[in-house]
C-alpha cells in the first residue's frame, strides 16, 4: 500500500523543528511499524538526505525505547502495544500519518522523534529501590509473598518506562510511572522498610525534573503498552499520604 | 602465547571456596582510589558496576543506551536456573553442574561451570531481596518450571519477563549507586577502542552519540559487558543494537577471541516472513513443555494443519527422543527442524516452518489453562502474524540467538590483556558448545554480583598503576584511529546502505556458517566475505554529519566490524573439523544425524589471535580436561 508520512525534523535540541512530508510506497500491511520507517529511511538515504532519526533497540515491545506520537496517539490507536509492536494491517491505503516526539518539558527533543528521558532514571535514583547490597540476604523462601499479591506487584513491574503516559498527560505528569514502581515496593514486604522515603522523595523528583501533576484524566493508562491501570496511582497517593501524616 | 587458566587447586567442588581465600583482598579504606570502567549495563554489566561500587571502588559506567534499562537482557523472556530443588526433584548444584557441561558438549571448562552451579542460589536470594516478583506458589513461596531440556523444575520466572524483571532489579541497585554518586553513568556512549599502556587495560575511547564527540576515559581496570554478536547474521532475535563492536576492537587490542564460531540457533522463533524483516521474535521455550512440534509425513502435503489426521502428521522429536521428546536441548532441536524442512516436509508459505501445536494441551486442560500460562506469547504471535494459535497450530523455525563464544577469559574472567575482564555474553566461558536455557541470565548476574566483585580486587592489590591522564600517548592515538575510522566511513559516500551490506552479510552466514556448516561451504564464505568488505570501504553511504546524532553512522562502525569478525568465525568453524553443540558439520555425523565429536583432536577451546585484516588469526589452544563429568556422546534418546 501507499501512504504518506507527515514527520518532525529538528537537527538538535536547540533548532526549531517542522513537519516534513515523505510518500512511503509498497509498504505490505505485514510490515511493523518500524519496519515501514526502515524502508522510508532507505529511501531518504538513497536520496542523499538525512533519515528520520528514532529510537528503538528490541523490537518486541520490552525495552521502552521506542515510542512516537502516531496521529496524536503515544504509540498509535493500538491498545497495550508499544510502537516497535505496531503492524501497518492497522492503517489504509492512502492514509496520511503524521509522526512527533513524545512533548514534555522533561523529554527535550534531542533529533526528530529522539528525546531525552533520563529524567525517569533520576526520578528512580531518588528512591525506586530497595536498600539491599549485593550478598548478605536470607534465602530466597525466608519471604514468602501471596501469589495474589506478587501477580499485583508483577502487574506494576511490567513497566518498560517508554514515558508514553507523560506524553498522553495534558500535565505531562509522570504520576503513571511513578506510581507503578512505588506501587510494586509497596505491595513487596522488601519494600516495606523505607516506604515513607521512597514516596516522598520520589515524588520530589518527579516535580524537581519539570512533570507536572495528576489530574485524574487518565489519559495515561489509556496509552501505556503494559496497560499499567491507575489503581496504581491510588496507592501512591494512600503512601504519600501516610509518609506525610504517619 | 600460553594460555593459563588459572584454575585454582584442589577437588571441583573446593575451587573456588579455595581461591577466594588465597585471593589478596584491597583494604577497605583503600578501594576508593581504584577507578573502574564498566563497559555495558546488561545483567552482567549492571551487576558488577553496582556490587564494585557498593564495596566502594569508584566506578564509571556507561552503555550506548539511554538508560541501563534499556539493555538487551530485557527481552529475556523464560528464566532463571538455580539448583534450589524447591520441588525435591533430585535437583543439586552437581546436577546442574552436569548438566550444563553436558549441555555444553563437553567443551567448557569444568571449573567455571561448577563455579556457575555454586553461586547461582545466591542470585535467586539476591533478586527476590531487591524486590524481584518472581512467580510463586498459592501458599507464597516461589514457583519453578522445567525449562530447555532439563528434567527438574530449576527455572525461576517473572511471566514471560524474567529478564526485564532481572534487569530492573539490576538496574535499581546501579541507579542507587548513581544517586550516591558512587558510579557515574554516561549515558548514550559508544565504546570504540580500548586503550593499553604498558600491557595493563587502562582506558576506553568513546563517542557521545548526543553530539559525536570523541571522549576518553581512564581506568585502573575495564570490565566489558557488551554482549553478543549474534547479529552478525543481521536476521537474530537480538535487540537491533546488539553488536560485537566493544569486543572486536579490544580484540584488535591484543585479547584473544575464543569460539567464535559456537552459535546458538533457537529453535522456536517466529519464520521470517519478507525480505524487510528486520528483526527475528522468540517464542519463548517454555511452550515447548506443553506444545507438540510436528510436520506432515508426507512431503509437500500443504493441506491446512487441521486437515492433516493423526496418523499422517510426524511428531518427529517424540519420535526420534522419546525421553526427551519435545524437550531435548536447542541444538537438537532446531537441527531436527531443518532436516526435516530440508526434505521439502517444512510448512507455511516458504515452508521454512514446523508446526508447534497446543491443541492437545486445550483438549487436556482447557483454553484458560493455556492463556493463563501462555496468554501473552500466543497474543504476541497473533499481533506479528494475524493468526489464532488457539486455533491453528503456530509455525515456528529455528533462528540465530546466541553466541557461546567471546573474548577468552581466565577462571578470574580476565581476557589475555591485564586488567581487561569480560563478563556475561561477552565472554566465552561457561556453556560451552551449546548454552541450555535460563542459563545466561545465571552467568551474567553470577558473573557481575559474586564472581568479579572478588576477582578485580586480587589483580588491583597486586599490580602497579603508574598514573596515566587522557593526554597519554596511548589515548591520543586511539582518538585518533577512531576519528580516522569515522571519516572514512562519512566520506566514503557510496550507493548501498549499510543495511544492504549487513542483509548480504547475513545472508552468507546463514548460508554457509548456520545450522549446518561445511568445508565447501565455509570455504566459500571466506571467499565472499572478504570481498563484500571491501566493496563496504569502497561504497557504502553513510548519511549525515558526524558530529550529531547519526544512527546511520553507529550502524556502520558495527558492521565494519561483524565484516572483519564474520570472517573469523568461519575460520574457527572450517578449523574446527567436529561437529559439537551448535557447531555443526555435515561432514561429521552420526549414522542418525546426531553431532559427532571428535575429542581427541578438538577437546579444547580454540582462542584466536588477532593478525591484521583479512589475514588468517593465529590459533591457541587451552586444552579442556574433564575430571568430573566423563565425556560422553550426548543422548537424548
Ligand atoms: C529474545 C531473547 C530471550 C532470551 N531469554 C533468555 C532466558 O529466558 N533465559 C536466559 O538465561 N537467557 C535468555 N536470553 C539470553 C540473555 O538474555 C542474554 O544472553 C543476556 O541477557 C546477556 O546479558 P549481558 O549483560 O551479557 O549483555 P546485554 O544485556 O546484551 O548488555 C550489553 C550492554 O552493553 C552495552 N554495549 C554493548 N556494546 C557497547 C559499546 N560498544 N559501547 C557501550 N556500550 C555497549 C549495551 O548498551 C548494553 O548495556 C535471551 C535472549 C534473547 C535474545
Ligand atoms: S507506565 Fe506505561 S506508559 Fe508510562 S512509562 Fe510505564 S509502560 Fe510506559
Ligand atoms: S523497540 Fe523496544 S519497546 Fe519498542
Amino acid at each position: 500500500m501507499n501512504i504518506t508520512l507527515e514527520a518532525w525534523r529538528q537537527p538538535d535540541q536547540k533548532s526549531a523543528g517542522q513537519f516534513v512530508k515523505y510518500k512511503a510506497t509498497d509498504i505490505s500491511p505485514d510490515m511493523s511499524f518500524l519496519e515501514m520507517l526502515d524502508a522510508v529511511n532507505t529511501m531518504i538515504v538513497k536520496r542523499g538526505e538525512d533519515p528520520i532519526a528514532f529510537d528503538h533497540d528490541c523490537r518486541e515491545g520490552i525495552c521502552g525505547s521506542c515510542g512516537m506520537v502516531i496521529n496524536g496517539r503515544p504509540h498509535g490507536t493500538e491498545r497495550g502495544v508499544a510502537t516497535c509492536q505496531l503492524y501497518m494491517r492497522h492503517f489504509k491505503e492512502g492514509d496520511t500519518i503524521t509522526l512527533e516526539p513524545w512533548r514534555a518539558k522533561a523529554f527535550p527533543v534531542l533529533k526528530d522523534l529522539v528525546v531525552d528521558r533520563t529524567s525517569l532514571d533520576r526520578i528512580i535514583q531518588a528512591g525506586g529501590y530497595v536498600s539491599v547490597d549485593t550478598g548478605g540476604v536470607p534465602d530466597a523462601n525466608c519471604i514468602p509473598i501471596s501469589k495474589v499479591i506478587a501477580e499485583e506487584a508483577m502487574d506494576a513491574a511490567a513497566c518498560i518506562g517508554c514515558g508514553a503516559c507523560v506524553a498522553a498527560c495534558q500535565n505531562s505528569s509522570a504520576m503513571l510511572f511513578v506510581s507503578a514502581k512505588v506501587s510494586q515496593l509497596a505491595l513487596l514486604p522488601q519494600g516495606y522498610a523505607e516506604r515513607k522515603q521512597r514516596v516522598e522523595k520520589m515524588v520530589a523528583q518527579m516535580d524537581a525534573e519539570g512533570f507536572g501533576g495528576c489530574t485524574n484524566t487518565l489519559a495515561c493508562e489509556a496509552e501505556c503498552p503494559k496497560k499499567i491501570s491507575v489503581t496504581h496511582i491510588a496507592r501512591l497517593n494512600r503512601e504519600y499520604l501516610i509518609a506525610k501524616v504517619g | 602465547m600460553e594460555l593459563n587458566s588459572k584454575i585454582p587447586e584442589g577437588p571441583v567442588e573446593k575451587k573456588w571456596d579455595n581461591h577466594r581465600f588465597n585471593m589478596k583482598l584491597v583494604n577497605p579504606a583503600n578501594k576508593r582510589k581504584y577507578h573502574i570502567i564498566v563497559v555495558g549495563t546488561g545483567l552482567a554489566g549492571a551487576s558488577a558496576a553496582a556490587s564494585l561500587a557498593e564495596l566502594g571502588y569508584n566506578v564509571t559506567a556507561m552503555s550506548y543506551h539511554e538508560s541501563p534499562r534499556r539493555a538487551h537482557s530485557i527481552a529475556a523472556q523464560g528464566g532463571i536456573n538455580a539448583p534450589k530443588n524447591y520441588k525435591n526433584d533430585g535437583d543439586s548444584i552437581w546436577r546442574l553442574f552436569y548438566d550444563t557441561v553436558k549441555g555444553g558438549d563437553f567443551r567448557a571448562r569444568e571449573a567455571n561451570v561448577y563455579r556457575l552451579a555454586q553461586v547461582s542460589n545466591s542470585i535467586i536470594d539476591q533478586c527476590v531481596a531487591q524486590g524481584v516478583p518472581f512467580a510463586r506458589e498459592y501458599g507464597g513461596l516461589l514457583d519453578n518450571r522445567s525449562f530447555g531440556g532439563a528434567q527438574v523444575s530449576r527455572t525461576f520466572y517473572a511471566r514471560g519477563q524474567t529478564g526485564q524483571q532481572l534487569l530492573l532489579g539490576a538496574y535499581s541497585a546501579l541507579e542507587r549507586q548513581i544517586g550516591k554518586g558512587q558510579v557515574k553513568f554516561f549515558d548514550r556512549r559508544e565504546m570504540l577502542d580500548l586503550v593499553v599502556i604498558d600491557g595493563q587495560a587502562r582506558g576506553v575511547i568513546t563517542r557521545n552519540l548526543r553530539d559525536g564527540s570523541i571522549e576518553s576515559h581512564v581506568a585502573d581496570a575495564v570490565i566489558l559487558g557488551t554482549g553478543g554478536y549474534a547479529n552478525t547474521f543481521y536476521l537474530s532475535t537480538n535487540a537491533k543494537a546488539c553488536s560485537g563492536t566493544a569486543i572486536w576492537r579490544a580484540h584488535k587490542r591484543g585479547a584473544l577471541f575464543a569460539n567464535p564460531c559456537y552459535t546458538q540457533i533457537h529453535p522456536t522463533c517466529i519464520p521470517v516472513a519478507s525480505d524487510y524483516q528486520s528483526k527475528l521474535t522468540l517464542m519463548s521455550e517454555s511452550l515447548r513443555n506443553d506444545g507438540r512440534i510436528w510436520v506432515p509425513k508426507k512431503v509437500g502435503d500443504k493441506r491446512n494443519a487441521k486437515d492433516i489426521p493423526e496418523d499422517e502428521r510426524d511428531y518427529y522429536l517424540e519420535r526420534r527422543y522419546p525421553s526427551f521428546g519435545n524437550l531435548v536441548p536447542r541444538d537438537v532441536a532446531s537441527r531436527n527442524a531443518k532436516a526435516v524442512c530440508d526434505e521439502g516436509r517444512g510448512v507455511g508459505d516458504t515452508g521454512l516452518a514446523v508446526y508447534l501445536d497446543f491443541a492437545d494441551a486445550i483438549k487436556r486442560n482447557g483454553k484458560a489453562w493455556v492463556e493463563e500460562k501462555y496468554g501473552n506469547l500466543f497474543d504476541m504471535y497473533h499481533e506479528i502474524t494475524n493468526e489464532n494459535a488457539y486455533e491453528t497450530p503456530m509455525r515456528i523455525y529455528p533462528a540465530v540467538h546466541y553466541t557461546m563464544g567471546g573474548l577468552w577469559v581466565d577462571y578470574n574472567l580476565m581476557s589475555t590483556i591485564p586488567g581487561m575482564y569480560v563478563l556475561g555474553e561477552a565472554n566465552f566461558s561457561d556453556h560451552g558448545a551449546n548454552r541450555l536455557g535460563a542459563s545466561a541470565l545465571m552467568q551474567g548476574l553470577a558473573d557481575g554480583y559474586f564472581v568479579i566483585p572478588y576477582t578485580i580486587g586480587d589483580y588491583l592489590a597486586s599490580s602497579k598503576f603508574p598514573k596515566v591522564g587522557t593526554d597519554h600517548a596511548a589515548f591520543k592515538d586511539a582518538q585518533r584511529g577512531v576519528d580516522e575510522l569515522i571519516e572514512k566511513l562519512i566520506s566514503t559516500r557510496g550507493t548501498k546502505t549499510v543495511d544492504e551490506f549487513h542483509k548480504e552479510l547475513g545472508k552468507i552466514m546463514w548460508d554457509y556458517c548456520g545450522m549446518g556448516r561445511n568445508e565447501a561451504g565455509l570455504k566459500k564464505a571466506l571467499e565472499l566475505i572478504p570481498k563484500l568488505r571491501d566493496e563496504f570501504w569502497k561504497n557504502v553511504r553513510v548519511p549525515g554529519s558526524s558530529k550529531s546524532i547519526n544512527p546511520e553512522l553507529e550502524k556502520a562502525g558495527r558492521v565494519a566490524d561483524f565484516m572483519e569478525l564474520a570472517e573469523l568465525m568461519c575460520q574457527d568453524a572450517l578449523h574446527r573439523e567436529e561437529s559439537c553443540g551448535g557447531h555443526f558439520r555435515e561432514e561429521y555425523q552420526t549414522e542418525e544425524g546426531e553431532a559427532k565429536r571428535n575429542d581427541e583432536r578438538f577437546s579444547y577451546a580454540a582462542a584466536w589471535e588477532f593478525n591484521g585484516i583479512g589475514q588468517p588469526e593465529v590459533l591457541n589452544k587451552e586444552p579442556l580436561t574433564f575430571e568430573n563429568v566423563k565425556q560422553a556422546q550426548r543422548s537424548y534418546k
